[in-house]
């Protein structure tokens, strides 16, 4: 029987009963689907939390003195604590090349709040950022329209700032608008030299609801000259993350006159392993999904047996008359894997286009998005389904006895 | 012995079961039949000669015995080389006709001819040949379920004749039609057998019987009488 014999027999075998033949595939269909939308879903959120850590900054490490909140309280702030506390001299020190030889680029920074005004508009900004233009790159922050401030400005306490997109659009309605106009921050009057690119969230606060003035002008203005609040520095590159950690931590450590034998007080975040950390999670989870969509494709496998039991005791008459007809135990095998083999490619092809379709749409929050190698998996493994959870079904029907089979009512 | 017998069967026994539960359908029967014969066997039901017939089709084996068909041992082929043999050598008749629903008439009888890996195009034209042959050119489209008894009877003679058996055994192939298409299918195995084809029919109805040129008679397992039949 050639296979074009085979695949006829086998498709009018499952045309005789299509509404069970469908909802076999739809089980088939679902399973296939189910892997590749969660799995879709699972890299998906992982891409997302690495989008956004990406949009903090690769390579970067924050520096902070340790203790509740992220530093020292002012009021509280005792001998030991103003010992340690991060100065602009210690950012100094860092960006010095032979002292830590894999940091690249270091800002420091402090923070503040305050009332912006912009005519009769007036809007509180959360976080207004005193730092150097080193800060800019370093975390990610790329000026959309205008420029950003430079290190004359920084040296000359010049009053300009850098808006957030949110912070420019509710003061001038439009973000561009922004550009060139003079706001009042506090008392000061501030004028504004660009507006960042938006970012998305990272947490709870609105990251576009900022401001960045040169960190000599904040001081001057707003924060007065208390410690830095947070050194950002930038490791040369990926690998050097660790490398420039170390070196940070040794510099503090010797600068500030840190006894060996307490902990160090200052807190260093690493994004890499944050990064790290968040993929493993990403992956982690995943794996679930893809466990939770493997056991509906084995259900949905499981139903391409029974339904082919259900047709080789349904034809054992069938079979015995082929049989008679000099069909050889190849010809019934071949007839009823393909059979089975064709339900769940037909549910697989199902599950693809229905995946695909599916996953354009976001789903619980969270865009899917497809890994190519899913797709080809889960439609190798529905084949596979077919073929393995088909053989036994159609080797029973081969191996019958062509007089019991020709006998069954 | 004469080496041209077509069928020959040497004390053939066949049992089901074992022990006291044991029932002993055939209880060592010979039989030759040379090509080119009619014959009918005989027997109330129960006496064995379905068992016979399956025995002869291949479709069962003996327990104890021996079966040539052709100059082969067929008893001792594996089942792969058995389905070989059916398809080759024997076309059956069934009395319920056995047609593969939802499957036109046409397609029935390309089935044989498919197993035997023919090609298409060959399939179509013998089948169409056999088709004609029977009479049923005009329905080859038709599903079993759209044919009547006598037709679909036909169809199988048809099917059973596309591979150009050289036997062709029939069980009770009348047994489920009505006196008019009884003569029909009875008139077309008298012009195979005409034609050279061997014939066996099983039956139990002795009008079937008076067709056929030999007839074997069966009781309990055992041939009773054998002889030739004036017409």
């Amino acid at each position: 029987m050639s296979p074009r014999d085979l695949f006829g027999a086998a498709l009018r075998g499952l045309g005789a009963n299509k509404m069970r033949s469908l909802l076999t595939m739809l089980g088939v269909a679902i399973g296939v689907g189910a892997v590749i939308v969660l799995v879709a879903v699972g890299n998906g959120s992982g891409k997302a939390v690495q989008d956004r850590l990406e949009a903090m900054g690769t390579n970067l490490l924050t520096v902070s003195t340790s203790g509740g909140g992220g530093g020292f309280q002012r009021g509280q702030a005792g001998p030991a604590a103003q010992q340690y506390s991060l100065t602009l001299d210690d950012a100094a020190a860092l960006a010095d090349n032979r002292l830590a030889p894999d940091v690249a680029a270091v800002a420091p920074v402090m923070t503040s709040n305050g009332t912006a005004t912009s005519g009769d508009v007036s809007y509180t900004i959360n976080q207004v950022i005193g730092t150097t233009p080193e800060y800019l790159p370093a975390t990610n922050t790329p000026v959309s329209t205008g420029a950003s401030f430079t290190k004359q400005d920084v040296d000359g306490s010049r009053r300009v700032i850098l808006l957030g997109q949110t912070a420019a659009t509710e003061l001038f309605g439009r973000a561009n608008a922004a550009v060139g106009q003079t706001i009042k921050l506090g008392a000061v009057d501030f004028t504004v030299l660009g507006v960042l690119a938006s970012k998305d969230s990272t947490g709870f606060n609105d990251p576009n609801a900022t401001a960045i003035v040169p960190i000599s002008t904040l001081r001057a203005t707003q924060a007065g000259y208390g410690p830095l609040n947070q050194i950002v520095v930038q490791a040369a590159d990926k690998d050097k993350v660790d490398t420039a950690q170390a070196e940070v931590t040794q510099l503090l450590t010797a600068r500030h006159q840190v006894p060996a034998t307490t902990t160090s007080p200052y807190r260093i975040t690493n994004s890499a392993q944050i990064l790290q950390t968040s993929q493993d999670t990403a992956a982690t989870f995943t794996a679930l999904l893809a466990t939770v969509a493997a056991i509906s494709l084995i259900v949905g496998g499981i139903g391409v047996t029974n339904i082919m039991l259900v047709t080789v005791t349904e034809r054992t008459r069938e079979i015995g008359i082929r049989k008679a007809l000099g069909a050889r135990r190849r010809a019934i095998l071949g007839q009823f894997l393909i059979e089975a083999t064709l339900l769940s490619l037909l549910g697989g092809t199902v599950g693809v286009i229905a995946a695909l379709v599916v996953s354009r749409f976001q789903l619980a929050g969270v865009q899917p998005v497809l890994v190519p190698s899913s797709i080809a998996l889960a439609f190798g493994v529905s084949a596979a389904v077919g073929l393995f959870f088909g053989s036994m079904p159609a080797h029973r029907a081969a191996g019958l006895r062509p007089i019991d089979a020709l006998r069954h009512e | 012995m004469a080496a041209d017998a077509l069928i020959d069967i040497r004390n053939v026994t066949k049992t089901y079961g074992a022990g006291e539960t044991a029932v002993h359908a055939l209880r060592g029967v010979s039989l030759r039949v040379e090509a080119g014969e009619y014959v009918a066997v005989m027997g109330s039901s129960g006496s064995g000669k379905s068992t016979l017939m399956n025995i002869l089709g291949c479709l069962d084996t003996p327990t104890r015995g021996e079966y040539w068909l052709d100059g082969t041992n067929v008893a001792r082929l594996t089942e792969d080389q058995q389905a070989l043999v059916r398809g080759r050598k024997i076309g059956f008749v069934f009395q319920s006709f056995n047609l593969i629903p939802r499957t036109s008439a046409l397609a029935n009888v390309e089935l044989p001819l498919t197993y035997a890996h023919l090609r298409r195009t060959e399939r179509r034209q013998r089948a169409r040949r056999a088709l004609e042959l029977v009479g049923l050119a005009d329905r080859e489209d038709h599903r079993p379920n759209q044919l009547s008894g006598g037709q679909q009877q036909r169809v199988a003679i048809a099917r059973a004749l596309a591979t150009g058996p050289r036997i062709l055994l029939a069980d009770e192939p009348t047994g489920n039609l009505d006196a008019h298409s009884t003569d029909e299918v009875l008139g077309m195995f008298d012009e195979l057998n005409a034609e050279g084809r061997t014939v066996v029919v099983i039956t139990h109805e002795t009008e079937v019987a008076q067709h056929a040129r030999r007839l074997v008679l069966f009781s309990d397992g055992r041939i009773v009488s054998d002889e030739k039949v004036t017409r």
